[in-house]
């Protein structure tokens, strides 16, 4: 069985329901960001929130935490990692992810349920979904619209790397449209939309546990 | 008096006119020397000033009060605490408060809305229950104005910046635009929390030699003054120089203390539990030490000090957020502070319980102030009011932006984008309503919000409270506020368990306030013993008056209900072509005066609002709540600001479907007048009929197609949401 862990920081938010999502697929674990041991733990989840109170630029102090330097060498040897919002945020800020995430363009918080669009799903967090398939995924965030250079932007739709992509108007005004991506290697990726508030009938939809139902066919050790 | 009647040698004594700059009376200042015995010195009448302001010892309102029924089987905590909490079995409880932050609001909108969360959650895990959700209730004057624009985006976004940030749902709310909130906004804030019964902890100090230790953020400059200065006036000109008298919040830091507070507990390691609010150090102190019957020692020289030259007194009384005050055993001081150090909260001792009766300040073990506990909390003056309804109408009448005799076509959409009717949407989306995944209604989806429990069943919580109608009859309007309030309850199938409010006010010693004020608990006492609902505790907020005269009288209800499961809680929108539509519960046609249109037509407001059976609306609640948690019904909304109509496009936008009616009796009152104690629902005829057996109906129509459509009349759903979508403007 595939085991989480799930990586909390002063300000995270979205742990417990992070964890709770893992727990539905998998064994989970929370891991604590001074701790630089990970457990051995087969899959990452960055959760959401606010970490050390995102007063700088959002994810720029939580990189430097210990775990973090665990979690940048978890996923240089192809370990799975997924971030959510603040852990997109995160990522981005480790140089895990490509691009960076700016204030929303209208620089107010949004939050309300989405569509969002699998573009691939030749990534741990989406081989349980079909390219093309739709998911109802709820967005919460001020800081998510998606930036990278023109030349860089292009790449990543060359690449393949765009793996969630808005319906319609991206809420938050992101290049592209885009709501997710991976790193080259493909086994980090990064959205701002949260899977792990749709995961139960009491969510009114179900379509984020592919996510986690995804990482969890990945065999330990991959 | 002469020096040698104080301790303190050589200290100056700041004497009677300092305490009336502070707030208190001469003759309150004359009972403060006599309690203590000698005249106080500057420690100690800050510290008086601030215990006996009106917003700490609660002067005008306590006797009032009394009066509330506040007892139930199910209450576990009551009012004294820092909030009220009732069991919601499997030993699980739930917590909730709702407190104003009206003044520093309306001089600095962005953070005394921000503070104002942070402060109500603080209350909530003080007794050890984890903060799960935040609701919001918002007056502003009329949108037309640069001023209520500029204070409700700033208010909007401080609510959101805390509860997003803190990582707490706000899961519902309301505003109301209304002209005589133009210069004193109202902005109360309520949040609720659940706990074990077993961990949940009170504030009384106990244990003589038992450590005080005080944790979180530092003391510093901000907020001095704020209870008596700020939250005791009327406000006047010139309130941009009250600014430094408004504190500024770090959600961040707040997170941080509810991990640390919840762990302390969770460890059993405190004797009690105390947040910092008005007042500061000298109101946490001083009540933790009346409720326990001890004295308490105090050393400032080891509080951690932002600035490092504050005088005692500055850090008796400052209102640094985010920080918590606790009493442990000695043997446990070192577990306590090693929290602290893994949450990164700084935590220090700074005290000791004692076998006295007094609150002793020291200032590096040298005494500075010296005042017998029971005078600070107990012998603050009570007033009794002075009642007299008004001769003349207080208010002027609203402005009017709609002509009478418009076609019914015309008002409906006039209604839709008023104000007080439109969308709230662009509000709410600026709010994280998720957060902690146990929300089963979001704003918009229901007439309450409805969270999941970990017992399986679900809570219900509406808030809810129309000055204008109390401000027309203020004994009927809030029995109105409390049965809408239930009402919404009623709509996802909830049965309330009990209820805590805020009554906004203005100035008391004036007799029309104090005619507003009492007969408004005298009509929340009434409805609540009628519903059999508790009290389980509140706030007050007086003086809310500006250079224009006083606010509506304001009192705002939060209500918390109880239904077996959130997953069949109700829903307000259309959802099943062919669902027959149903007017439940009213008898009599509605009256216009008082309503939503009367006042877009600028009618003066009437001298009183139509009496109401309240257990007739209570059998009402009964049966709607019945057919709900039966899933009977499709859809459920109660009738309110705008009457019939407005509620049927609500429910035709909610759901996205159109609604074809059926009414022969196109009068305007009939469409468009307001009453408690009516509700449009849909259900299949079967489901319609089983409701029928229960209270009286009347068919109105059927769902389907993509228009509301009324006679002649024909509204497509397009333009029914672009009415409502008016408030989008303001948030560009």
């Amino acid at each position: 069985m595939t085991r989480f862990g799930v990586l909390r920081f002063p300000g995270t938010c979205d742990d417990d329901e992070a964890l709770a999502a893992c727990e539905l697929v998998g064994d989970g674990v929370m891991l604590w960001h001074g701790d630089s041991d990970l457990q051995g733990v087969d899959a990452i989840v960055v959760p959401g929130g606010f970490s050390y109170g995102d007063y700088l630029r959002c994810g720029a102090i939580a990189r430097f935490s210990p775990a973090m330097a665990s979690v940048v060498e978890f996923a240089r040897d192809g370990g799975p990692v997924l971030g959510i919002c603040n852990g997109f945020q995160i990522l981005c800020e480790a140089g895990l992810l490509p691009g960076a995430l700016l204030p929303n363009i209208g620089l107010r918080f949004i939050c309300h349920q989405a569509d969002i669009e699998v573009e691939h799903a030749d990534t741990p967090f989406t081989q349980a979904c079909e390219a093309g398939e739709l998911l109802s995924i709820p967005v919460k965030h001020h800081d998510g619209r998606f930036y990278a250079p023109p030349e860089q932007l292009e790449a990543l739709e060359a690449n393949g790397q765009v793996v969630f992509r808005y319906v319609g108007d991206a809420p938050n005004g992101s290049s592209n449209g885009i709501a997710g991506v991976c790193n080259e290697r493909r086994n980090v990726v990064g959205l701002m939309p949260h899977p792990e508030h749709a995961v139960l009938p009491l969510h009114g939809s179900e379509d984020g546990l592919k996510l986690f139902a995804s990482a969890a066919q990945v065999p330990a050790g991959v | 008096m002469s020096d040698t009647a104080t301790p303190f040698r050589g200290q100056a004594i700041p004497g009677v006119e300092q305490a009336v700059a502070l707030g208190l009376t001469r003759d309150e200042y004359a009972l403060a020397c006599d309690k203590l015995g000698r005249e106080p010195n500057e420690v100690e009448l800050a510290m008086f000033s601030l215990l006996w302001s009106e917003h700490c010892g609660y002067k005008h309102s306590k006797k009032l009060l009394r009066t509330l029924p506040t007892e139930s089987e199910r209450m576990v905590m009551g009012p004294g605490e820092n909030a009220g909490a009732v069991d919601i079995g499997d030993g699980w409880v739930v917590a909730f408060k709702v407190e104003s932050h009206n003044h520093p609001s309306a001089v600095e909108p962005f953070q005394g809305a921000a503070t104002g969360v942070g402060g109500i959650l603080r209350d909530i895990f003080a007794i050890g229950a984890r903060p799960i959700a935040v609701l919001d209730s918002l007056r502003f004057g009329e949108p037309g104005s640069e001023r209520t624009r500029y204070l409700l985006d700033h208010a909007v976004a401080g609510i959101g910046h805390y509860g997003n940030s803190v990582g707490v749902a706000t899961i519902g709310g309301e505003v109301y635009f209304e002209a005589p909130y133009e210069t004193n906004c109202l902005v109360n804030a309520m949040a609720l929390g659940l706990a074990r019964r077993e961990d949940m902890i009170r504030s009384a100090a106990a244990g003589p030699g038992n450590a005080l230790i005080l944790f979180g953020a530092t003391t510093g400059r901000d907020g001095i003054g704020g209870a008596s200065v700020l939250a005791s006036a009327e406000l006047g000109e010139g309130e941009e120089s009250k600014r430094p008298t408004v504190q500024v919040g770090d959600p961040f830091a707040e997170n941080k203390l509810i991990e640390c507070s919840l762990e302390l507990l969770e460890r059993g390691l405190l004797v009690s539990l105390q947040d910092l609010g008005a007042a500061g150090l000298t109101s946490s102190a001083s009540e933790m030490a009346s409720a326990g019957g001890v004295g308490i020692d105090l050393d400032v020289a080891r509080v951690p000090l932002r600035e490092a030259d504050m005088a005692p007194f500055e850090i008796m009384v400052s209102e640094s957020q985010e920080r918590m005050l606790c009493v442990a055993e000695p043997a446990r001081v070192d577990e306590v502070l090693a929290v602290c150090v893994k949450w990164e909260v700084s935590g220090a001792v700074i005290g000791e319980v004692t076998g006295g009766d007094a609150l002793r300040v020291l200032q590096g073990g040298v005494v500075v102030g010296d005042v017998p506990v029971a005078a600070l909390v107990d012998d603050c003056p009570l007033y009794d009011l002075a009642p007299e309804a008004p001769a003349a109408p207080l208010y002027d009448p609203p402005e009017a932006t709609l002509a009478a005799g418009t076609s019914v076509r015309e008002t409906l959409l006039a209604l839709l984008a008023s104000p007080n009717i439109a969308s709230r949407r662009p509000l709410f989306e600026q709010y994280d309503c998720l957060v902690g995944a146990r929300t089963a209604r979001r704003p918009e989806q229901a007439d309450a919000a409805v969270l999941a429990m970990p017992t399986g069943a679900g809570i219900a919580i509406s808030i809810d409270g129309s000055g204008r109608r109390v401000a027309i009859d203020p004994y009927r309007g809030t029995i109105e506020a409390v049965l809408e309030c239930a009402a919404n309850l009623a709509c996802v199938g909830g049965d309330p368990l009990g209820l805590t409010n805020c009554l906004n006010f203005g100035n008391p010693e004036k007799p029309h306030i104090a005619w507003q004020l009492s007969e408004s608990v005298r009509g929340l006492g009434d409805v609540c013993r009628a519903l059999d609902v508790p009290v389980v505790g509140g706030n007050v907020s007086l003086y809310n008056e500006g250079a224009d005269g006083p606010i509506y009288p304001t009192p705002v209800v939060g209500m918390v209900g109880e239904l077996p499961d959130p997953l069949a809680a109700g829903q307000l929108g259309f959802s099943r072509e062919g669902d027959v539509v149903a007017l439940v519960g009213w008898d009599a046609t509605p009256p216009l005066a008082g309503s939503e249109l009367a006042k877009l037509r600028g009618e003066p407001l009437p001298s009183e609002l139509p009496a109401t059976d309240i257990a007739e609306i209570a059998a009402v609640h009964a049966a709607i709540r019945d057919a709900v948690r039966a899933r009977d019904l499709s859809s459920c909304h109660d009738i309110a600001e705008g009457g019939l109509l407005v509620a049927v496009a609500e429910a035709a936008l909610a759901g996205a479907i159109g609604v074809r009616l059926t009414l022969d009796d196109l009068d305007e009152a009939r469409l468009f007048g307001e009453l408690p104690g009516g509700f449009v629902v849909s259900g299949d005829a079967a489901a319609i009929d089983r409701l029928e057996q229960r209270v009286a109906l009347q068919r109105i129509g059927s769902v389907g197609g993509d228009a509301l459509v009324l006679g002649d009349e024909t509204w497509s759903l397009g333009e029914l949401r672009a009415a409502h979508g008016a408030l989008a403007t303001l948030f560009p």
